[in-house]
């Protein structure tokens, strides 16, 4: 079974401070990682090797400093990677199609996958944008996958439903962060995954220049001013100013 | 051309206001499209709710798959020429919309907060970095796709005396190497916590499932009786159904009072409940994350404190 994860290097959200002047994010010193997500999807890929046998190869779409953060997931269990190095110009367009030129140029596949979103910003397009481009079935909010010989079958949270869909190969499957827990690797690993090989493609060697058709103008800070009252004496104490406060805030009535 | 889609009737209402407004500036029109068996009643309605044609593609499918909406609606594009595309943003709908915009190798947004034309070309926004920031997208390019949530905006008035065109339209499926084998609704109370004006919620500090029910009397008391929970509460634990399930990526809240216990406050959690009036925390880690996203906090074990809680504030509302 010939798998190809599609993991993407963000920054990490939980790390990033905001300009107390001009309330904007600061972008610049923020430390980098694998999307969380995308971790889910490479165990999963493990998984599924680990009971067909077959080749995981992960596809970045990112800076050469992300050869980096491939390593931890050749550690993980990937076989290969694959770094497709950056332009200067990215959006959604721009990035789902260097992925879905790179799958076709890797060839032989039975399932890529990738997570459900992205930590960072979050849309949720590649995944199924990269499946119309390749014209193949797609699979989201995967949170179990069953993957047999020929076919594969999984449980989509669909948030009030849960479909079961099946599909022959290839398939595009996204998976969400509750499919399995992503294994930490050892130190042998680690040191195992410096001999994997990791390619670098230019963008340039796989289509044609692509130009966006959606373009960021601005990014706008989104303040939020916090009390941060704390009560920490008594609980008593602290139960009774709490609700004095909220009775003065009229939200008792 | 304005072109609206969802496959829940309430959001292509709400989408009627902003593709209706679109595209008078435009001086174009908005169509409403109907995916399945003909409902003129359905079309009807959304003719009153400002839909000034709309395209029913008559077609033999039982439950939703992107792959065959999305070739459908390619179609319906071709047919139409519609130059915006908006789309409903429940998870069918961004599903549709990126394979659509694969298809098409068109310029797609999804989850825009906000949208307008700037310098005539079609400007949107969306919530990026899980909270900390507003992107302005604009597209340099046609068709546009762009997915909206619920309640982003509210639909027009009725107006039966709106008149409009319905156009219907057979289409061949086309086949694909997938199919759905079972559709089971998930077991859902009848929460609805997006227009809730009191939320308590919990997450992994608590012990067991019965343990909620310290949540639903805090909630009970403060008259809000509406309960949320973070993600590892619904998704993990099973212990609510996924209806009150609050952040990036289950639901966005805005309520007066927002009560989150034994919740640690990672910004995950924080951007769906951010826009909240006044934030309580309770929570026995002093350095808990949550303390910095809230108005008013205590610190201490929530199996201590909320009993206590729920008995002062009912004594206080008498
Ligand atoms: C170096 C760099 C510079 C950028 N600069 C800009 C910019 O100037 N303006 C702008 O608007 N946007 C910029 N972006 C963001 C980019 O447009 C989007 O992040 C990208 O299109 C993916 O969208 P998303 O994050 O919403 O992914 P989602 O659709 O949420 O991601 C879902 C899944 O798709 C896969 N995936 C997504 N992105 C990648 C990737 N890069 N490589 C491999 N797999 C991936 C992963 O499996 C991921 O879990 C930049 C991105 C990069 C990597
Ligand atoms: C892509 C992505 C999307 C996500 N989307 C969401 C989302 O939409 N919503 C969401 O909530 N999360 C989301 N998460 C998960 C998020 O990162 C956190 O993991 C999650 O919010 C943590 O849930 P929690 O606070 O309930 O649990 P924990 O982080 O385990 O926190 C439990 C808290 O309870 C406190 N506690 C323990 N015992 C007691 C006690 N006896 N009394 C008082 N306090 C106690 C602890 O001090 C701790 O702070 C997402 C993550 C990713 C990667």
């Amino acid at each position: 079974m010939n798998i190809i994860v599609c993991a993407k290097q963000v920054v990490d959200v939980s790390e990033m401070k905001v300009d107390s002047k001009t309330k904007k994010p600061i972008l610049q010193g923020v430390p980098q990682k694998i999307s969380d997500i995308d971790k889910n999807a490479i165990e999963e890929a493990i998984k599924i090797k680990d009971k067909h046998g077959g080749k995981i190869t992960v596809v970045t779409v990112g800076p050469s400093d992300a050869k980096e953060r491939i390593k931890e997931l050749l550690a993980m269990g990937a076989d290969e990677g694959v770094l497709i190095s950056s332009t200067d110009k990215y959006d959604y367009r721009i990035v789902s199609s260097l992925l879905a030129e790179a799958i076709k140029k890797i060839g032989e596949y039975d399932i890529v996958l990738c997570g459900e979103a992205s930590i960072d910003m979050f849309s949720g397009q590649v995944g199924p944008r990269v499946a119309g481009l390749l014209n193949i079935p797609q699979i989201t909010y995967a949170q179990n996958i069953n993957a047999e010989k020929d076919k594969t079958v999984a449980m989509r949270n669909m948030g009030d439903k849960s479909v079961t869909t099946e599909s022959s190969y290839p398939v595009l499957i996204t998976v969400t962060k509750e499919i399995n827990e992503p294994r930490l690797p050892s130190l042998m690993q680690i040191l195992g995954a410096a001999n994997k090989p990791i390619n670098e493609w230019s963008a340039g060697s796989l289509t044609k220049e692509l130009q966006p058709k959606v373009e960021t103008i601005e990014l706008k800070g989104i303040p939020m001013q916090r009390k941060n009252i704390v009560y920490k004496d008594d609980v008593d104490d602290s139960v009774k100013k709490l609700v004095d406060s909220l009775a003065k805030e009229g939200v008792l009535r | 051309m304005v072109l609206v889609f969802s496959d829940n009737k309430n959001l292509s209402l709400e989408l009627l206001n902003k593709g209706s407004e679109l595209a008078k500036e435009l001086g174009k029109n908005v169509t409403a499209v109907i995916i399945g068996e003909s409902d003129d009643g359905l079309a009807k309605e959304y003719i009153s709710y400002g839909a000034d044609k709309v395209f029913i593609a008559e077609v033999d499918i039982d439950s939703f798959e992107a792959e065959k909406y999305a070739g459908i609606l390619e179609k319906v594009l071709k047919e139409t020429g519609a130059e915006i595309v908006l789309i409903g943003s429940n998870k069918n709908g961004k599903d549709l919309a990126s394979r659509l915009a694969g298809r098409l190798d068109a310029g797609c947004v999804i989850d825009c907060t906000n949208l307008y034309l700037k310098d005539k070309k079609l400007t949107v926004e969306r919530v990026v970095y899980s909270g900390n920031a507003i992107a302005v997208e604009q597209f340099n390019s046609k068709p546009s796709i762009v997915t909206i949530p619920s309640k982003v905006f509210d639909p027009l008035k009725k107006d039966d005396k709106h008149s409009g065109d319905i156009v219907k339209k057979k289409f061949d499926v086309e086949k694909s190497a997938s199919k759905v084998l079972k559709v089971q609704e998930m077991q859902t109370g009848d929460v609805n916590v997006e227009d809730a004006e009191i939320i308590v919620s919990c997450g992994r500090g608590f012990k067991s499932k019965d343990d909620i029910k310290l949540v639903s009397e805090l909630a009970e008391v403060l008259k809000g009786k509406t309960v949320g929970c973070s993600r590892p509460i619904a998704a993990d634990l099973k212990w609510l159904s996924e209806d009150h399930w609050i952040g990036l990526s289950g639901h966005k809240v805005k309520p007066k009072l927002y009560v989150a216990v034994g919740i640690s406050g990672q910004i995950q959690h924080i951007a769906g409940m951010r826009d909240s009036s006044i934030i309580v925390a309770i929570n026995k880690d002093p350095e808990a994350l949550i303390f910095k996203s809230a108005d008013y906090g205590i610190v201490g074990d929530l199996y201590e404190v909320l009993p206590k809680l729920t008995s002062m504030v009912k004594d206080k509302m008498g």
